[in-house]
């Protein structure tokens, strides 16, 4: 079951890798804020399967908990602050 | 009791990972801002539930006073979940419109 839970981690990096794209090719700031939000969201997940792989779950449920106030709390000040940027992402459209 | 619930947590794991990997390919694949913040935001909503919902009764394999607590706080973490991803969702979208970044149409074909 250990052996299982570390194939899972794996498997959740794969996808962390495949959303890192879009953080690094997003033709828009907040195309990059959805990367980033969906790669914390499974980093909570990967934490607790970390906690599992060490056997230590009761304490690494509490910095799963954490780090996802943390992301929570990151993205809601990220996107507050390009709130009133107009013109930002005219360059964008490409047509 | 073992093999069954192992069974059990196998399934959810593997249902909240194949959620996960769709919305991952929904980020890379969908054509504009907006249509990427719909698998972004339910599609990690409900992945989360999946998986804490194998891992908490993964971890209630052997049932004392502190399992209990712990899985209640994973349970806690999806109740935050649920509660902070269509708010994010919702304030990213919030930021595009008064930015101004305008919604992709179909018809493209250099007009």
């Amino acid at each position: 079951m250990i052996t299982f839970f570390s194939y899972m981690a794996v498997g959740l990096c794969f996808l962390m890798f495949l959303s890192m794209y879009r953080v690094l090719f997003g033709p828009t700031v907040l195309d990059r804020l959805i990367g980033v939000n969906a790669i914390g969201s499974k980093t909570v997940i990967l934490l607790l399967l970390i906690g599992f792989l060490y056997e230590r779950v009761d304490m690494f449920v509490d910095i799963a908990l954490a780090y996802g106030f943390l992301n929570f709390v990151a993205v809601i000040a990220a996107a507050r602050y390009f709130h009133k940027r107009k013109g930002l992402y005219e360059e964008s459209f490409m047509d | 009791m073992g093999e069954t619930m192992n069974i059990i947590v196998i399934a959810f794991l593997v249902f909240g990972l194949f959620l996960f990997l769709g919305g991952a390919i929904g980020i890379i694949r969908m054509p504009d801002f907006y249509s990427r913040l719909h698998p972004a935001g339910k599609l990690d909503t409900l992945g989360t539930l999946a998986m804490v919902t194998g891992l908490a009764l993964y971890n209630l394999h052997h049932i004392s006073i502190g399992t209990i607590l712990v899985s209640i706080k994973m349970f806690l973490i999806v109740f935050f979940v649920s509660l902070a991803s269509p708010t994010a969702t919702h304030t990213i979208v919030d930021a595009g419109m008064r930015a101004g970044l305008r919604h992709w149409t179909k018809k493209k074909q250099r007009g």
